[in-house]
């Protein structure tokens, strides 16, 4: 096959896998809604750069989101109890193999819900999409390896992984530096290939956005799907506790004006919506990264229909 | 000032005082956590390759190089000379500096010789040059399946994929970059 007709294959694919996310989303009783893509005040987390909008003299500058999250937890806040948004959000400074500016994000959020039913979410949604993409049996091939997709997938704690691995035992609040660079080198590279895996239970200060477990406030009620090595999915049980949030933001904010980062308005809309937020959890999982993985795709520039350097 | 964000491969910086150049370069950053920007970089001195690891808000100073525009005369035993059209100086490069770019090098074309202080340590070639083909197999009878090439050499002993309908003695033009073929130049 040659490099256009791959293109072209995947770009076929990717169409079907979207099709059969929202096909399956809602089977579940999930209603798709489009907030807005600018927002005046995104998430002050000190790892992600929005890309900012000018509306002109006198106007606030506006920023493109970077997730979201903020706008879908305001939506249930007035009352929605399972929804989900599929589109394009934007982060400054991303861009490698696994990395684009500009990418496609699903983010899925249920009310009374944990991250334990977003584990169970993301079992039954890899499976159907798989077959959408054309793979049989509960099985997928990446880059020559099979990957068996059966549920239950293995979990592991960040504490297990770090253990293992890495050799350490992460606090509650451990050295950023270096839980990020062992996350990549020792972490990572070691999860089983041969199964998808969620890593969980991170360092309560590595989740801004949520919920710390009851039984363990050490730890954060944060989960990520991993396949192939590539990292596919983010998601927590909310913190729903405005005040703790506001803390946090402050927190990350600090960390900003550290590092020499701008500050971004403070988001009040947020914040007086989490006064009304029930209990709930949501995820965020890369489509780009999905079709890769469906794709046998080496890098991210081969599942889209032009990289960012041509668009 | 370079950042960061800037890092790519084929980016010369300044390390130690000396220039580099970045060969091969990885993004990663795990969910909610820093960027790491993992460089492979070729001293263009000396040519010994380093790794080094960045993050996010590191800034560099750019390689201090001068390009200076010079002729490209000839190859012998010590290398590939070259001469400024103004001033007459003339420079040599050797085979390991020059690597890739001799499969495109053509006695008179214009190229861009980089300089460290004073000294000569590499090559920028034009992004399109125009070569002749010295040698083409006949396209095999029968197969009209579009896409379908095969192998010529230029007269710089460089080979490469071509369409069928290439000749033999026809000029064509080639992206220095790919070293792939971009069209037929028309004498």
């Amino acid at each position: 096959m040659s490099s256009k007709e791959a293109w072209q294959r995947r770009l076929v694919i990717r169409g079907k896998i979207i099709e059969a996310i929202r096909a399956f989303l809602s089977r579940q009783g999930f209603i798709e809604v489009q907030t807005p893509l600018m927002t005046h005040a995104p998430a002050p987390e000190s790892s992600i750069e929005a890309f900012p909008v000018s509306q002109g003299r006198d106007r606030p500058e506006l920023f493109l989101i970077t997730s979201p999250e903020l706008n879908l937890k305001r939506l249930l806040a007035e009352g929605f109890d399972r929804i989900f948004q599929l589109g394009p959000v934007f982060r400054k400074g991303e861009r490698g193999r696994h990395h684009l500016p500009e990418f496609t994000m699903l983010e899925w959020y249920r009310l009374g819900a944990d991250y334990y039913s977003l584990m169970s979410d993301c079992e039954a949604l890899i499976a159907t999409v798989a077959c959408a993409a054309g793979w049989k049996a509960h099985s997928v091939v990446y880059r020559g390896k099979e990957i068996d997709i059966s549920s239950p997938f293995p979990r592991l704690t960040i504490k297990e992984a770090f253990e293992k691995y890495a050799g350490w035992t992460p606090g509650p609040d451990p050295d950023l530096d270096r839980f990020n660079e062992d996350m990549i080198t020792k972490i990572e590279p070691n999860l089983s290939h041969d199964r998808p895996i969620f890593l969980m239970d991170y360092p309560a200060s590595c989740a801004s956005l949520s919920r710390l477990k009851p039984s363990d406030p050490t730890v954060a009620e944060r989960v990520e799907l991993y396949a192939g090595g590539i990292e596919l999915a983010n998601g927590f049980s909310e913190l729903t506790d405005p005040r703790e949030q506001g803390d946090r933001f402050r927190k990350e904010a600090q960390i900003r004006r550290a590092h020499g980062l701008n500050a971004y308005p403070w988001p009040e809309k947020f914040l007086s919506a989490l006064e009304r937020l029930p209990e709930c959890a949501g995820m965020a999982l890369g489509i780009d990264r999905l079709v890769m993985l469906l794709t046998d795709a080496p890098d991210i520039d081969k599942v889209v229909a032009f990289p960012p350097e041509e668009g | 000032m370079y950042d960061s964000s800037d890092l790519r491969k084929g980016l010369k910086i300044t390390i130690d005082g000396e220039p580099y150049i970045i060969t091969d370069f990885q993004f990663s950053k795990p969910g909610k956590g820093q960027a790491l920007y993992k460089c492979k970089l070729k001293n263009m001195v000396t040519n010994y390759t380093i790794d080094r690891t960045y993050r996010s808000g590191d800034k560099f100073e750019p390689a201090d190089l001068d390009e200076v525009h010079m002729q490209y005369l000839y190859k012998d035993s010590e290398g590939f000379h070259f001469m400024n059209s103004t001033t007459y100086d003339q420079v040599s490069l050797s085979k390991d500096q020059i690597g890739e770019a001799r499969n495109f090098l053509k006695e008179n074309m214009e190229v861009d010789i980089l300089f460290f202080h004073d000294t000569p340590i590499d090559i920028s070639l034009p992004i399109f040059v125009e070569l002749e083909v010295t040698r083409s197999a006949p396209g095999v009878r029968g197969d009209t399946a579009s896409g379908a090439t095969k192998s010529v050499t230029l007269e710089t002993g460089y080979k490469l994929q071509v369409p069928l309908f290439i000749k033999e003695g026809e000029i064509l033009k080639i992206d220095t970059r790919t070293g792939e073929y971009v069209e037929r130049v028309k004498r």
